[in-house]
């Protein structure tokens, strides 16, 4: 018996993401990932003494733009605070965050799960800069002999949404982050690159017997940074979560941590040894008044979104599926989108991307960023075909080699000599041909055996190495036999 | 002739007029704190050399028949929390002993930019908590008038330099009084400007929403030159304010006729030394011979400001002093591991005073007592701030003493913090409430010097400069000097 038919989960998840600014939060160091370490470094985010943030004007504005696609309420009376704890990482040994009045509340995103559609609140979202990285000689801090700071992460800007505890099984959780991550690489707010860690998740969850209202005890599993390792450790965390309340335990309030590699989830501490963070409001930056007009400015900016996308796609004719695929990510529906203003036979466009594009793209390991192949290239390729000048079949092989060229259709073509004879004349000389060499086959058809001009295709085209456009070939072969 | 006695003002015109060379002017100076050091003790850092080769440059330019600023090739020195580039900042403390910073602070700046000759840096209370300069890891300083006595605190250094001639002007920090006791202990003029006025950018922190940097100098010309040098908005200091800066000087020499001036009742309460009172009491007869109105007023929230002050303070200090922990610079203790590293290290570095402060203010900001501590005493500070917009719509300017006693003695008031903290009852609450305050000379006890302090409008440091100069011409008392045996040896004849 599956612990869900017993109980019933509820989840909120915290998401950190880095902000896609080009410098820090406070100070002008670049955020660029990567680098020799501590060469993204200033007195300001080393924390020396005497030095004061500056905040920058870019993170609030993609705050702003975040808030507002998460349908979110941009406070006009927002500001900072310390959050106070010791950590060698921090280098004045506070984060500078924002507590009681973030800059977005009361937010929302919808997600879809088997069909069915739930909307999702979001509580807040607020500004933060980011700690630095620490490298251990050994394993962890305490059984290391010597442990070294990188300082580049420092003041990198994140956004921390927080969503409401309205999640109600790992599939609407993994919808929710799914939509959460799309809404962000739309409105270019972040990379979203989770790989590099630029968006890391806080999963909050809690059990409790079913048809029941009041809430369970929650454990935190903090610092996860893909949807598998998401799903992984929400199916042991409630798994393990409904064994101690099965046994008659009582769960405990705790911060929990994922272990990739044992796929389990280990206590970190437990509420009492919770840290007092000791919040008040920063004195060293002004509290932020944020304008009507700035915020309706930033309004203006916003794309379109993945759920508009997703209904005008569908609108064009495709399966709600294929809608889905194609606006994952806002670099693929940007390359749909760009490839169907070319080419606007959508349904065929879909089929050759969603099948032909994602295969090559997947079988090198790229991104749609990444993709030696433009959308107009591809749109070219599609009225190659349709002006009959390669076959289907040919083309694939075309889109093979674009991509490993990044050469046009159109002259892979014409240097391979893979241009389809279309030509009345040429091919009703290789037909004659044909039929001359294998007179059974000509027998065979005019005694009524349908089959054998699929014989005689098959060696017209042989004789163009597939060349040989296939209507054509089919009407001579029949007006000749006739 | 004894040219380290001069102020600003006149020693400008002598450069210019080619009497002197900035050389010679800092050897004098260099001359003076080598012989009066041992006594004075004002140095942490001198930077002789440096301070020669500036001073070179700035008598280049003039031989070259280049015009100078007012306060070029002029030696000045720097409270020890300042941060210098490549001159050690030690916030006199044995956490910041070895401390280089790599950057300068905004006034360093400024003033380098001025052509200031920089001779060293000033002792000074550890990171600038304490009224005394006794919390000095290094040594006290003494005060030039009674070298028995301190020079107040935490700017006792910078007070001391000035006193003594051992440098033109000096920049101190006024948190809760800082620039301001020490300038009346040393009987020289201190402005803590309004919050806003004067970039805090390389200020190494104590209280955040309370410190302010200020010029202190043997007269109220050369303080309102200084101001015109340091003041004005800072992008790096992001709660500096953009306001029309005006030249501080055109407010001298202004008549004060008519002029409003309040006496909040609270000030003279108990715990003020009668004698102190009765020279006040003088200068306000001065300031009506002048043509000012002057009557008492009241500030009803006065008795409150030293409780929030105390609060706010020591909560803000908590966490600015947090980054002290071995890890990227300053003193490191050896430890086990990490956790023991942090403690030793903070538990060596820092003296008594500032562990008491730490204290206090991770205390006031824990979970359960932050709205009884934290919250309360920023309620109380509105109702400062309250108090005094409500005193300002009637008065120009508030008058007060300075502290509540004359320089005292060493060791006098430093086994009991609480009744050290009461010499700051009478300029706390201006940092409360960010308006401008400034200390001048106005008489003597016992031969030891007399502030008189004046509390003006935000921004309104015009006003405070016009009064105060006012009463200087009117009465001269900046012109005496400490006649102390040692001092008065080295010739301030
Ligand atoms: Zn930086």
């Amino acid at each position: 018996m599956a612990w869900s038919d017993t109980y019933e989960m509820v989840c909120g998840v915290e998401t950190h993401v880095e902000l896609a600014t080009k410098s820090k939060i406070f100070c002008g160091c670049t955020t660029e990932f990567g680098g020799e370490q501590n060469t993204h470094v200033c007195a300001v985010c080393s924390g020396l003494p005497g030095v004061l943030p500056v905040l920058n004007k870019e993170v609030v504005n993609l705050a702003i733009k975040a808030g507002l696609a998460l349908n979110g309420e941009i406070a006009e009376f927002s500001k900072f605070d310390r959050k106070n704890y010791y950590y060698p990482d921090l280098p004045k040994n506070y984060q500078t965050s924002q507590y009681d009045l973030p800059i977005c509340k009361n937010g929302w995103l919808e997600i879809t799960v088997d069909g069915a559609k739930k909307r999702i609140g979001i509580t807040r979202a607020h500004m933060e800069e980011d700690a630095g990285k620490l490298v251990h000689s050994g394993e962890t801090i305490t059984s290391s002999d010597e442990s070294y700071v990188d300082y580049n992460r420092t003041g990198v800007p994140l956004l921390e949404i927080v969503s409401e505890p309205d999640l109600r099984s790992i599939a609407e959780v993994v919808a929710y982050l799914e939509q959460l991550v799309q809404i962000l690489d739309y409105t270019q707010v972040s990379d979203c690159r989770l790989e590099q860690g630029s968006v890391r998740f806080d999963i909050n969850v809690s059990l409790r017997p079913k048809g029941t209202s009041d809430l369970g005890t929650r454990t935190e599993t903090k610092n996860l940074n893909s949807f598998a390792s998401v799903r992984h450790c929400m199916e042991y965390e409630t798994e393990r979560q409904a064994e101690v309340l099965d046994a008659g335990d009582k769960v405990v309030q705790e911060t929990r941590t994922w272990d990739e590699g044992k796929g389990i989830t280990i206590s970190l501490r437990s509420k009492e040894e919770a840290h007092d963070y000791r919040y008040f409001p920063e004195p060293d930056l002004v509290p932020l008044v944020i304008e009507r007009s700035w915020v309706e400015e930033i309004r203006r900016t916003l794309p379109e979104l993945p759920t508009e996308r997703r209904m005008r796609y569908e609108s064009l004719g495709l399966s709600e599926y294929d809608a889905g695929v194609l606006t994952s990510s806002r670099a693929l529906a940007d390359f749909f989108d760009e490839a169907l203003s070319r080419y606007a036979d959508a349904k065929i466009l879909t089929n050759w991307v969603m099948g032909e594009f994602l295969r090559l793209l997947k079988a090198n390991q790229q991104s749609v960023l990444d993709s030696p192949i433009s959308p107009v290239q591809l749109a070219e390729l599609l009225e190659l075909i349709d002006k009959g000048s390669i076959s289907g079949k040919i083309a694939k092989g075309v889109l093979e080699d674009m991509y490993a060229t990044g050469k046009d259709a159109a002259l892979i073509i014409k240097e391979k000599g893979l241009g389809q004879i279309s030509d009345e004349a040429a091919l009703a000389e290789i037909v004659e041909q044909v039929i001359a060499a294998h007179p059974q086959s000509v027998e065979d058809y005019r005694a009524g055996k349908e089959r054998a001009i699929g014989f005689l295709v098959g060696q017209i085209m042989k004789a163009t190495k597939g060349q040989a456009n296939p209507s054509l070939v089919n009407k001579l072969l029949k007006e000749k036999l006739s | 002739m004894d040219i380290t006695a001069k102020t600003a003002g006149e020693l400008h015109d002598l450069l210019v007029q080619k009497e002197i060379t900035s050389t010679e002017l800092t050897h004098a100076f260099l001359d003076r704190v080598r012989r009066l050091e041992g006594q004075v003790q004002a140095y942490v850092t001198v930077t002789d050399k440096s301070a020669l080769k500036r001073a070179a440059e700035v008598d280049a330019k003039i031989a070259r028949g280049e015009a100078i600023g007012t306060l070029e090739g002029i030696p000045m020195a720097l409270k020890d929390n300042m941060c210098t580039e490549g001159i050690r900042t030690t916030c006199s403390s044995k956490m910041l002993e070895e401390f280089v910073p790599p950057y300068s602070a905004e006034v360093a700046i400024r003033l380098q930019e001025a052509g200031a000759i920089l001779l060293g840096k000033l002792n000074m209370d550890e990171f600038a908590m304490g009224s005394s300069t006794e919390n000095s890891r290094f040594f006290p300083t003494h005060n030039p008038w009674d070298l028995e006595r301190v020079p107040g605190g935490s700017s006792g250094g910078a007070a001391a330099s000035v006193a003594a001639a051992e440098a033109v002007y000096a920049l101190g920090s006024d948190t809760g009084g800082s620039i301001r006791q020490p300038a009346a202990f040393c009987g020289v003029v201190g402005m803590k400007p309004t919050y806003g006025a004067v970039s805090r950018y390389g200020l190494i922190a104590f209280a955040s929403s309370l410190d302010q940097i200020g010029p202190l100098t043997k007269d109220v010309r050369d303080n309102a030159l200084v101001m015109n040098a340091i003041a004005g908005h800072d992008r790096k200091d992001s709660t500096s304010v953009r306001f029309d800066k005006p030249d501080y000087t055109q407010f001298l020499g202004k008549n004060i006729k008519g002029l409003k001036i309040g006496i909040p009742r609270e000030y003279f309460g108990e715990g003020i030394d009668s004698d102190v009172a009765k020279v006040i009491w003088d200068a306000v007869a001065a300031l009506k011979d002048l043509g000012a109105e002057a009557e008492e007023c009241s500030l009803p929230h006065t008795d409150y400001a030293m409780p929030a002050y105390y609060l706010i303070a020591p909560a803000e200090c908590s966490s600015n002093l947090a980054r002290y922990d071995g890890v990227r610079y300053g003193y490191r203790a050896e430890g086990d591991d990490l956790i023991s590293m942090v403690r030793k290290t903070r538990a060596e570095g820092f003296g008594p005073e500032v562990k008491r402060r730490i204290m206090l203010g991770t205390y006031a900001l824990s979970s359960g007592y932050y709205d009884a501590y934290y919250v309360k005493a920023q309620k109380v500070r509105t109702l400062i701030k309250q108090d005094f917009d409500q005193a300002f719509g009637t008065y120009d300017v508030l008058l007060s003493p300075t502290a509540p006693t004359v320089a005292f003695k060493f060791g006098e008031k430093s086994s009991n913090p609480l009744s050290m903290y009461l010499s700051d009852i009478c300029t706390v609450p201006v940092n409360l409430a960010g308006i401008p305050g400034i200390s001048i000379p106005a008489g003597f006890v016992g031969g030891l010097p007399v502030g008189l302090h004046l509390m003006g409008k935000a921004f309104d440091e015009g006003t405070l400069y016009q009064v105060a100069y006012a009463f200087e011409q009117h009465t001269g008392f900046h012109k005496v000097k400490p006649s102390t045996k040692e001092v008065a040896a080295h010739g301030l004849e």
